[in-house]
């Protein structure tokens, strides 16, 4: 199992995941990860989406991965990486079944998913996280090492292999229909708005 | 006539940019603080710590708050009796920015155009807007403004039959549509009036006001009071987790209009509100 609860009731994730990883996720979880993230956002799926299109292999084998939507300011001399918080997913909306299609099995990110994400994720078992948008710099901490694995012409829009440690983050929308937004919205919102 | 060279605007912009980005404003940091007292929900309140956890180690470790360090946003008061020496003003500002966002290890994140899409590498151009004002003086106004967040601004036409009423439930519908996508806590700048211009511009302006401050208006100070109340009553909190802490302002400019118009241009601001000005 790569999903285990800690004491705290934080679930532990710990990429590749499988299918039944993915079950024991439930909205509104607040997970760890440890291991493997790719970066990638709107330039990088641009690319990766002919690949896939035409058959051809990609510069990473999505297959039980974690896709993390960012692109990171530039470190200092010293330093592993710069501010790296998540970019609003549903930019990368369209990209989604096909990278599931062929094994990938979360993304993160912050923002709504379209319908067609969440049926998605339902019918291939995957699931999308949420990490905190513009806490860039707390969550450069959990980066332990980081390098360019494609398109280095990109610049912050590279794909980059990450090694975390703890990285901090919640389950959005996970396989079985739970959405985080709306049940968090529908327990705070107060009448005569 | 005094004589301002444009060395002293480069530099100053420069370091503009590279404050911004570590540095949050007082306001902002009491805007956490103010919102921790009210929030229940344990989510949000997390978020809210986590926000504050943020911005020290921005300060500390000049790690830039977001990764995401904007497009320059530049409202320039030119002051009637200064005159500009040295090289173009425009210039002198994008060069302010080349250097800051090169110097302060930001994020390059403009491309040269929205077609061939290829990043100028660099950070520049900066949006300039220039007033010309009585005085002898230069202020510069400057956001570092985060893409998510901009990408749910909108503008719209309402009727002058749609009046007040109408105006309040648009910008409450902006505030959903906007959601957790925008990273809320958000900040709103309204420009209402005007033209279809007039209003988008004063919608960037209204965001340099002191958050937290008063409207001078005093109608318009009710009316962002009963919007801001109503924004957070819809209980999508920070981050879109759930809570009370939806919006942390609203902050409405307003310029005469036409008969016929009631323009309404709405920008979203998120809590990485990054904004800084000098006077030279």
């Amino acid at each position: 199992m790569s999903v285990t609860t800690g004491a705290d009731g934080t679930k532990e994730v710990a990429p590749p995941l499988s299918d039944a990883d993915v079950e024991s996720l439930k909205a509104g979880d607040r997970v760890r990860i440890t291991g493997v993230l790719y970066t990638a956002r709107d330039a990088a799926h641009g690319r990766l989406l002919p690949l896939i299109e035409r058959g051809e292999s990609l510069p990473i084998d999505v297959r039980g991965q974690i896709i993390y939507y960012t692109g990171p300011s530039p470190a200092r001399p010293g330093m592993i990486v710069g501010s790296i918080g998540p970019t609003t997913a549903s930019r990368m909306d369209k990209y989604v079944p096909a990278l599931l299609r062929l094994g990938l099995k979360a993304t993160i990110g912050k923002g709504y998913r379209g319908q067609a994400v969440k049926d998605a994720l339902r019918q291939h078992k995957g699931v999308y996280f949420g990490a905190i948008g513009g806490a860039g710099a707390v969550l450069s901490q959990f980066v332990k090492k980081l390098s360019v694995v494609a398109y280095d012409d990109l610049g912050t829009e590279a794909i980059r292999r990450l090694e975390v440690e703890n990285f901090p983050a919640v389950v959005v929308n996970d396989c079985h229909g739970g959405d985080l937004y709306t049940d968090g919205m529908k327990a705070y919102a107060r009448e005569d708005t | 006539m005094r004589d301002i060279h444009t060395s002293a605007i480069v530099d100053a912009v420069k370091k503009l940019c590279i404050d911004a980005n570590l540095d949050l404003e007082p306001d902002m940091l009491r805007a956490f603080d103010r919102a921790l007292t009210t929030e229940r929900s344990p989510a949000g309140r997390h978020v809210l710590q986590t926000l504050k956890q943020n911005a020290e180690m921005a300060r500390t470790q000049r790690i830039p708050y977001c990764q995401d360090t904007g497009f320059v946003v530049c409202f320039v008061e030119l002051g009637q009796d200064v005159h500009i020496t040295g090289d173009a003003l425009d210039a002198a500002i994008n060069e302010g920015v080349r250097q800051g966002y090169t110097e302060g290890y930001l994020r390059a994140s403009i491309v040269r155009s929205p077609f061939d899409r290829v990043n100028t590498g660099d950070n520049t151009p900066a949006v300039i807007h220039v007033d010309v004002v009585p005085g002898a003086t230069l202020k510069l106004m400057l956001m570092a403004k985060g893409g998510g967040c901009e990408n749910r601004s909108k503008y719209r036409m309402l009727t002058p039959a749609e009046g007040t009423p109408g105006v309040k439930d648009w910008i409450l519908d902006c505030v959903s549509t906007a959601g957790p996508d925008a990273c809320p806590p958000l900040i709103l700048g309204v420009g209402v009036g005007g033209t279809f211009e007039k209003a988008a511009l004063l919608s960037k302006k209204a965001l340099f006001r002191e958050l937290g401050s008063p409207n001078p208006e005093p109608a318009i100070d009710a009316l962002e009071r009963e919007l801001l109340a109503r924004a957070n009553r819809l209980g999508i909190g920070p981050q879109g987790y759930g809570g009370d802490t939806t919006a942390f302002g609203i902050h409405i400019l307003t310029y005469p209009c036409h008969i016929t118009s009631l323009p309404v241009a709405v920008t979203i601001e998120c809590h990485a509100h990054r904004h800084k000005e000098v006077t030279l």
